[in-house]
């Protein structure tokens, strides 16, 4: 095997009212099950070592992480060399119960966009209420930037973690840095 | 002549003047100007010419309702058609041009109209041009279309840049002006989300300029105490430019915002696009001055009273040195008022009513010597491009001249209609209100929204109160009333502010002028300026039966132009219900729909332009394609090479080379769009089995099926191969535009129909990057890599294996849609591009090229496969591809089972798929239809089949094909006829579809 490639190859843009990086590989296994069953709490806080999330939360400590993704879908993060191993203990806790584990890290893009304008450049692309008193880090929702799906949560109050897919990358990061370009601050959100 | 004067002007910044030029000329402004004022300061009256007469025009008004000042502005990649000089605000540098006129607008050949007006009536393009019939596609259409039309189209791209914003509050406000501002003052200390827009680049409306004092502050100082501590307030959101253009169900508006309309070379977007949720909407939106109809109300240099005091006021521009005023109201006279504190001369104001005893402004102005004339009316204004005078006549009578009056610029007030565009955009009705003689929101009809409850209340004067007083208290109720709904609540004893009240004389309502004007004043006297449609007009539609207001505004287009009638409507009306002897509430009002006014398309694209028009999914590989001579094929949203070009081959040559070393060496193919769905559960196999005609429980772990999957209504919709991964998973490839649509399909049925099964599908369709390793050197390339065993006994025709092959982690999938040993290799998508080189270099002196979709679609139709999309279009079943092998008969159901049933489904005079090839060996057009004896009801030639697929196959040397024909596999060898598109008719044999390798043993070694 050979390094892996993210779909952007870590590209970054900087020099706009905030700033967009493509960030990765990480680790990401899509868990669908019952979200109330023991065998689904246990099995993802001991890969992910993080809280077990609420509905429309996402809880996350550096590359770990548990997203509530709908009423019977989780994604698990960790570090992207973990996968295999995580999926192995998975698979191992599920045996006996219904419940299906996949591996989607590379089906993925991952981006931040950071700093005081962050919520603005979001707020662009997807029809989401981003007022700080509204949606406050840790709050995770699936929705749209722009044309194509999108899910995303803040991870404080300036940086939102960007999750879509692997192939429309190139037009996230696109859209991502043209809602970021100079002289665009929208001046809400209190900023 | 218009001009600038020496002091005044409260918006202008006079440390900045700024140049600019219109129609090439150089001109002079300040910084705060609009194109408009700009333009008159510079004494230019004439900005225009009219749309169907060409008759000069000048500045009317001074906001969006203006009619007549549209301009091309810009050039090149800053162009812009139809931009309105009232709202355009100026910058340095910027360029303008009059529109609709030729060859000059001072000299304009089309004018010659105007002397046949009375040929040109309205309807007259209905009643000219209906006959001869193919007169109006090739002579009568070009010529209006020379003629006529105002803006240029753009020829270049738009460098600028345009974005949206998803904006959420529990109030939106539309109008800054003071009904606005108490509005969100009052709304705000509940504690509410509250976003204000004002469209233009200033807070209070026309308050500044028509004045007054609140609590005993003057109103321009209120304002900005407003303005400062609505600033404070974290809930609330202020807007200057940005206009509310649109009001939609749901509490759903939008808003438009300009942000370097006036900067040249400013960083970041143009426009805005505001999308608003908003849980209820205060339109306080003002309300739009009226014209009055008099003859030659058209001539340059006649505008609307508060505009031209907006101009003295705003921007210190007089637009002429003696100013007539002409009224039905007490509003005009504070025009005459301003023009005499600002040293100009008012020769005479002409009042249509008749009053028991002079109000306080007539006072005041009569005080400053203005004379007044009561019971009068203006019979003709005089002038061409400019108005020169104006005849006095009694409003009572027919127009008899009783005074002429030397001046260079009239005044003119028909009274104010609110603006209740928004509050109608979702059905918001309307009543007619007699005292002011205009339409106002019927409050009682809102528009409802999804629970029953009105969502728009309207504030101020766009709901029909004009007083500075009342205005103050109908906003703060309105705002009192909403939170109350909305479950906030005022603080405790808030009240509105007071305004000192003056005592107006009542309006009367005045529709023509003189009051019996005779038809040469009406030929005269227009009421849509820029549609030109005059009182003639419509009393001819009226007269002619176009008694339905919506059929009347579309016979004579009366405000049916760019200003969507904001100046005409209701005075259109009013003479459509005068001509019907009705009374106007009956009469009733066209449809207002958004936008409120004109906003950029480009604005509402946003960023679906350039690269970010639509989103374009990329393979893992998509950047070597590119660089590797890739010629791009859409495919869903991705871009598939169709293929790969080397050097200047041309594109069917490369396709040629490729199929041929596919055939005899090996092939690559990028199969990473294709669908991947996981399937997994205790009742995986039997959903699978619903899901497919076939079987796929019984499909043993470790091996491939090809699957069909039909809709429930019989109709192929999809196929692939299935593999089963383990006891429980299953992984199905589907194609490739099928991948989101068949997840979408089983998720529907697992969750609306067999919500009780137990089973779980992912969509991991892009986790892996998927080569197919294709051709008689297909093994040995593998063999190179190394890692796991490829041979036929340990990894046979349709079967998977995991493992490695140099190094990669691979699943590898025996499966072939070529007819070719092929090996399809699934592998983590960031480890593509890598595995991908590999096999190249691995390849390399194997004969290993890339090839593309239109290669990959010949290897398959030289063996017969079908292809979705080309073999079915969404009427056709398995039954008639052939395929009953693949229909289980083992199974109780599948989806489509039953439907294959219907009489129309099993009827033997379906079409069936057949091969065909064509006599001469040249190939087939796609799409082209066989056909047969005699003609149809429509007099068309009988059909018996249509190709369904058709290529130069490189490897038999000739034109091959499939079809769908009648009766097909019972007529093998018949030849039948397919008119080509030139002329030229095509003959081809039924035969099999299976042109190579029928036996398939190319594919099992």
């Amino acid at each position: 095997m050979s390094d892996p490639v993210t779909a952007m190859k870590n590209a970054t843009f900087t020099n706009g009212i905030a700033e967009v990086r493509e960030i990765g590989p990480l680790g990401m296994i899509t868990l669908r099950g019952d979200l109330n069953a023991s065998y689904m709490r246990k099995a993802a806080t001991n890969v992910a070592g993080v809280d077990y999330p609420e509905v429309r939360t996402c809880t996350c400590a550096g590359e770990r992480g548990i997203a509530w993704m709908s009423p019977d879908e989780l994604l698990l993060m960790c570090p992207y060399d973990e996968v295999s191993a995580a999926l192995e203990k998975i698979d191992g806790a599920f045996a006996k119960q219904h419940a299906l584990a996949a591996n989607v890290s590379d089906a993925r893009a991952v981006f931040q966009v950071s700093g005081p304008h962050a919520r603005e450049v979001v707020a662009k692309l997807a029809p989401v209420d981003l007022d700080p008193q509204t949606f406050t880090p840790g709050m995770f929702r699936r929705s749209r930037l722009a044309q194509v799906p999108a899910a995303f949560w803040m991870r404080d109050e300036v940086t939102f973690q960007i999750i879509c897919f692997r192939s429309v990358g190139q037009y996230v990061f696109d859209l991502l840095s043209q809602a970021a370009q100079p002289g665009s601050e929208v001046g809400v959100f209190g900023i | 002549m218009s001009t600038r004067l020496a002091t005044g002007g409260r918006l202008l910044n006079k440390s900045k003047p700024v140049g600019f030029t219109f129609n090439g000329k150089q001109m002079r402004g300040y910084a705060g100007d609009t194109l408009a004022s700009a333009l008159l300061a510079n004494d230019q009256m004439l900005v225009g010419r009219s749309f169907k007469y060409h008759r000069p025009r000048g500045i009317v008004a001074a906001g969006p309702e203006e009619p007549n000042a549209l301009v091309n502005l810009g050039s090149d990649a800053t162009f812009e058609p139809n931009a309105r000089a009232t709202t355009t605000p100026l910058f340095d540098g910027l360029e303008a041009a009059s529109q609709n006129h030729w060859p000059s607008l001072e000299f304009d050949v089309g004018a010659i109209n105007k002397h046949l007006s009375r040929f040109l009536p309205a309807g007259f393009y209905y009643k000219m041009f209906m006959y001869p019939r193919a007169f109006w596609k090739h002579v009568y259409e070009p010529v209006i279309r020379q003629s006529a039309g105002l803006g240029k189209a753009p020829k270049d791209r738009d460098q600028d840049t345009y974005e949206h914003f998803y904006g959420f509050c529990d109030v939106l406000i539309v109008g800054g002006g003071v009904a606005g501002l108490q509005a969100a003052m009052s709304a705000a200390k509940s504690g509410a989300r509250v976003i204000v827009m004002e469209q233009t680049a200033h807070w209070g409306g026309r308050a500044p300029v028509d004045g007054g004092t609140v609590d005993g502050t003057p109103v321009d100082k209120f304002v900005d105490e407003m303005v400062a501590s609505l600033s404070d307030m974290d809930n609330v959101t202020l807007r200057l430019n940005t206009m509310g253009a649109g009001v939609y169900d749901h509490g759903y508006a939008l808003g438009y915002e300009r942000l370097t309309d006036d900067q040249a070379e400013a960083a970041g977007p143009r426009h805005r696009l505001w999308r608003v949720r908003a849980a209820h909407i205060i339109t306080a939106t003002g309300a739009i001055e009226r014209p009055l109809s008099f003859a030659g109300n058209d001539i340059p240099g006649v505008m609307l009273a508060a505009s031209l005091r907006d101009y003295l006021v705003n921007y210190g521009v007089s637009a002429g040195d003696r100013t007539v005023v002409v009224t039905n109201n007490d509003n005009a006279y504070l025009t005459a008022i301003a023009l005499k504190h600002a040293g100009l001369d008012v020769p005479l104001i002409v009042d249509a009513r008749v009053l028991p005893q002079d109000s306080a402004l007539m006072e005041q102005a009569k005080a400053l010597g203005i004379r007044v004339l009561m019971g009068h009316a203006i019979a003709s204004v005089k002038g061409g491009k400019r108005v020169t005078g104006v005849e006095v006549c009694a409003q009572a009578g027919e127009g008899a001249v009783l005074e002429e009056i030397t001046c260079d610029a009239v005044a003119m007030s028909g009274g104010w209609s609110p603006v209740v565009h928004l509050w109608s955009h979702c059905g918001g009705k309307l009543r007619w209100d007699t005292t002011h003689a205009c339409f106002s929101p019927d409050v009682d009809n809102p528009p409802l929204g999804a629970d029953g409850a009105g969502f728009v209340t309207p504030a101020g004067a766009a709901a029909g109160v004009f007083a500075l007083d009342d205005v103050l208290n109908d906003a703060h109720a309105a705002a009192d009333g909403v939170m109350t709904t909305l479950g906030f609540k005022l603080p405790k004893g808030l009240t509105a502010p007071s305004a000192e009240r003056r005592e107006d004389a009542p309006m009367a309502p005045v529709w023509m002028m003189p009051q019996g004007a005779a038809i040469k004043l009406r030929e005269k006297t227009w009421l849509d300026y820029q549609n030109d449609v005059k009182v003639s007009d419509v009393r001819l539609a009226a007269q002619e039966g176009f008694v339905s207001v919506e059929h009347a505004k579309r016979y004579t287009t009366l405000g049916m132009a760019t200003d969507q009638g904001k100046l005409s409507n209701i005075n259109g009306l009013a003479t459509l219900a005068g001509a019907l002897d009705r009374d106007i509430p009956s009469v009733g009002t066209t449809t207002f729909r958004p936008p409120y006014h004109p906003i950029s398309l480009a604005a509402i694209a946003g960023d679906s332009k350039n690269h970010t028009f639509q989103p374009i999914r990329r393979t893992p590989m998509h950047d070597w394609h590119d660089a590797n001579g890739a010629e791009w094929e859409p495919v869903g949203a991705w871009r598939r090479p169709y293929a790969f070009k080397q050097g200047d081959e041309s594109t069917h040559d490369a396709v040629m080379r490729e199929v041929t070393n596919t055939r005899n060496n090996m092939g690559l193919l990028d199969a990473s769009t294709l669908g991947k769905i996981i399937v997994k559960g205790p009742d995986a196999g039997r959903f699978l089995d619903m899901m497919y005609t076939n079987m796929m429980s019984n499909l043993k772990v470790g091996k491939c099926r090809y699957g069909l999957m039909c809709s429930e209504n019989g109709f192929l919709i999809d196929d692939g191969v299935v593999a089963r991964i383990d006891e429980d998973t299953w992984l199905c490839h589907t194609t490739t535009g099928g991948a989101e649509s068949i997840h979408g399909h089983m998720e529907e049925w697992l969750q609306t129909e067999w919500w009780d099964w137990k089973v779980y599908v992912a969509n991991v369709t892009e986790q892996y990057a998927q080569v197919a390793v294709v051709g008689p050197n297909a093994r040995k390339c593998l063999e190179k890599l190394g890692g796991m065993d490829v041979s036929k006994d340990a990894l046979g025709f349709m079967e998977w294996a995991d493992g490695t092959l140099g190094g990669f982690k691979v699943r590898i999938y025996r499966i072939s849609f070529s007819g070719e040993l092929s090996f399809e290799i699934a592998i983590d998508a960031s480890q593509g591009q890598a595995f991908w080189d590999a096999l190249m270099v691995a390849g390399n002196d194997l004969g290993v090229m890339p090839y593309g979709t239109e290669c990959l679609h010949i290897l398959r139709a030289e063996k017969g496969f079908i292809m979705i999309g080309d073999e079915t279009d969404g009427t056709v079943i398995p039954q008639d591809l052939g395929l009953h092998w693949a229909l289980s008969k083992k199974k109780d159901d599948y989806l489509g089972k039953r439907a294959q049933e219907r009489s129309h489904m099993t009827d033997p005079a379906r079409w069936k798929l057949v091969g065909l090839e064509t006599v001469d060996g040249s190939t087939l057009p796609d799409g082209a239809y066989a056909v047969a004896e005699g003609e149809n009801a429509n007099g068309q030639r009988n059909t018996q089949g249509r190709v369904t697929s058709s290529y130069h196959s490189p490897t038999l040397g000739k034109g091959i094909a499939m079809g769908l024909v009648l009766n097909g596999p019972d007529r093998m060898g018949e030849v039948l006829t397919f008119p080509g598109v030139d002329g030229k008719e095509f003959e081809a044999r039924i035969c099999d579809a299976v042109f190579y390798d029928k036996e398939g043993e190319k594919q099992n070694v």
